[in-house]
């Protein structure tokens, strides 16, 4: 029982344990490597540090909720370029001209109702169709982006509105919107997923669908509502990132999918679903943008940090295979 | 009696669909434009759909054993840098074979993960996308690698030749499907791949060596891809390091398309061809009745969902899924 308790422990800490060792590392390597006068852990440079985890950040969290309910989504990164179409298309819509600045709430407004539309239909597809949600992402990862080029060709959409920068690279107690979304996201998840009902339900039909049935929860809609709040998410991520940046192109937000997926999966969360937090999520998040900003504090490369990521996607995939194991029964089949 | 027919209708249609799916569009696009069904613009298609079908040929023998392989279009992309780049250091005869075992190389590592070390094989290959992507930018430099004289190599003639009149990289795709569906079909390596697929368990207690088994499909998978960057570097004789980024999905949108179940046990190596020349054609139908290349990612959408579901509705025996 008492090893139990440890092993949990040791898991649930494991992402924080190695956030700890990323900071003393490249604090030491930077120490002798780098290039730069400031330190790694200047103050400044980890808040910029959040600033930068926000847009997979937050795709992230939705992306926990939809693999512990035993579904994956591939097609984030399309849902990401599409609502960020719709978000600066729509700031010059003619309607909206007699608006004013009052125009930049109802864009995103619009940004994040197309998100939540496109989780629909996912949701809608897996829940009537029943072909597994991989499948139906894959599909619809393509659907998406053909829709986001049907919109505006070729062409990169751009709107400046500099009251909308403002908002976007506005401080509060010193940390940038992007940040405090990220963070009021990070708990108003964790809140579901732990403080309601819906929360318990995405667990109890991660772990067994058919147990989850029988006790009488309704697995269709309520997978498609997990479907509707990572579609949102997906928006408000772009809602943050495009609000700062104001040009979006046809093929932004490819492979973030994998990007978030890594992030999850860094965190400790099954891709058989039934098992995962947030909050591991959040440090898997910031476990990989700190190896990003740590290994180009220290010199190395775009290609050594995908080696290094890749690697330990891995290690991690193998050590949590190791804690795991139930007893040696386990090895044999 | 003809009810019975019905049924006897329905299941060949269920089991069929995407064969006659595939008759239908092109005798609808062939109507559009009769340009369609010329023998230039046939060829054409299959040839530029070549490369994305070698690749999808390995890529089933791993689906059907219930596993996936997302490292594909990262891999291909090394393979065509490594050849590339060995082709002016040590002439094109060593570069090809060299080239191939450091491919094989790479899927023997996967293999070993997800076959040995039962790791699950989305994760690994998701880890080695990144990874591998990072061992050819770590080669080439991060620059775009070319042949130095390439008027006078005859390494373009693999992907730029034909033999009576068919295309080298038609030639290498229709050899390769035919001798992994032997394989697949007729050999019992082959009856294992679906064992093993089918269930996991079973095929360890029936005696299968389930890990070797899994072992040699990423064998297989990286065989194809080394081909089909032995093809794309041939044709252009000059590559960029992310040639074959993103061509993960498609090569699984080709496989899932021709009818391979994710859950493994099914599938064939025929049925994935049409997956991929329908795929193929589908570009080229849309592009030649006039409409832009993007209309055909939301098409393939829907095609992949109707397919599946088709497929789905026909193994449960009804239309709607039973989950409330």
């Amino acid at each position: 029982m008492q090893q139990e308790t440890r092993k949990r422990m040791i898991k649930e800490s494991a992402i924080w344990g190695f956030i700890v060792l990323e900071l003393i590392f490249f604090s030491v390597a930077g120490h002798f490597l780098s290039l730069s006068e400031n330190a790694f852990m200047d103050f400044e440079n980890m808040l910029l540090l959040l600033k930068q985890s926000a847009p997979i950040g937050i795709i992230a969290l939705g992306m926990t909720v939809v693999m512990i309910n035993g579904n994956i989504d591939l097609s984030v990164g399309a849902t990401f370029a599409l609502a960020a179409v719709v978000m600066l298309d729509s700031m010059s819509w003619p309607i909206f001209a007699p608006l004013g600045d009052w125009v930049i709430p109802v864009s995103w407004a619009l940004a994040l109702l197309t998100g939540m539309v496109l989780g629909a239909i996912n949701g809608f597809i897996v829940w009537k169709t029943g072909v597994d949600a991989f499948i139906v992402t894959l599909g619809s990862m393509l659907g998406f982006r053909g829709l986001v080029f049907m919109y505006n060709g070729e062409q990169p959409t751009f709107q400046l509105n500099w009251t909308m920068v403002d908002i976007a690279e506005a401080r509060l107690f010193g940390l940038q919107t992007p940040t405090l979304v990220l963070i009021v996201c990070t708990v108003l998840v964790w809140l579901m997923l732990n403080k309601t009902i819906h929360g318990r339900n995405v667990y109890a039909v991660g772990d067994n669908r058919e147990a989850a049935v029988n006790a009488g929860i309704r697995v269709g809609p309520h997978m498609m509502i997990n479907f509707i709040i990572i579609g949102f998410l997906a928006a408000l991520s772009s809602v943050v990132f495009y609000s700062a940046s104001g040009s979006v192109n046809p093929n932004d937000g490819m492979l973030y999918e994998l990007w978030v997926i890594t992030a999850v999966v860094l965190g400790g969360t099954k891709l058989t679903g039934g098992k995962g937090s947030v909050i591991a999520t959040f440090g898997g998040v910031i476990a990989i943008q700190l190896l990003r900003k740590g290994l180009g504090h220290i010199g190395a490369d775009t290609a050594m940090v995908n080696l290094v990521i890749g690697s330990i996607l891995i290690a991690v995939l193998y050590l949590d295979k190791q804690l795991n194991r139930k007893g040696d029964g386990d090895l044999k089949v | 009696m003809a009810d019975d027919r019905m049924k006897q209708v329905g299941a060949f249609l269920a089991r069929q669909g995407i064969l006659v799916a595939f008759l239908l569009f092109m005798i609808g696009f062939a109507l559009a434009n009769h340009r369609f069904i010329a023998i230039d613009n046939v060829l054409g298609v299959i040839r530029s759909s070549a490369i994305l079908g070698v690749m999808a040929l390995g890529v089933t023998f791993v689906v059907i054993s219930g596993n996936l392989d997302l490292s594909v279009g990262s891999m291909m992309s090394f393979s065509t840098i490594v050849v590339l780049d060995l082709h002016d250091k040590l002439g094109p005869a060593l570069a090809i074979p060299a080239m191939f075992a450091m491919t094989l190389a790479l899927g023997a590592l996967i293999g070993f993960l997800v076959g040995y070390l039962r790791l699950n094989s989305l994760i690994v290959t998701l880890g080695m996308l990144s990874a591998i992507h990072g061992l050819t930018l770590t080669y080439s430099g991060g620059k775009n690698m070319d042949i130095a004289d390439k008027a006078g190599t005859w390494f373009g003639g693999i992907g730029r030749g034909s033999v009576l009149g068919i295309p080298g990289p038609i030639l290498i795709f229709g050899l390769l499907a035919l001798v992994l569906s032997v394989t697949l079909a007729k050999t019992p390596f082959g009856r294992k791949v679906y064992a093993v697929g089918g269930n996991g368990t079973a095929a360890i207690f029936s005696g299968i060596p389930r890990a070797r088994v899994v072992f040699m499909t990423y064998i297989i998978s990286s065989f194809c891809v080394a081909t089909a960057g032995l093809l794309q570097a041939s044709r252009s004789l000059g590559s960029q390091n992310t040639v074959g980024q993103g061509l993960e999905l498609d090569v699984l949108a080709a496989v899932i398309l021709g009818g391979a179940s994710l859950l493994g046990g099914s599938g064939t190596v025929f049925k994935t061809v049409i997956g991929v020349l329908i795929l193929g054609f589908i570009q080229n139908g849309l592009l030649l009745v006039g409409l832009e290349f993007y209309v055909q990612y939301v098409v393939t959408w829907v095609i992949i969902i109707l397919a599946v579901w088709l497929d789905v509705a026909a193994k449960r025996g009804r239309i709607l899924s039973p989950i409330a």
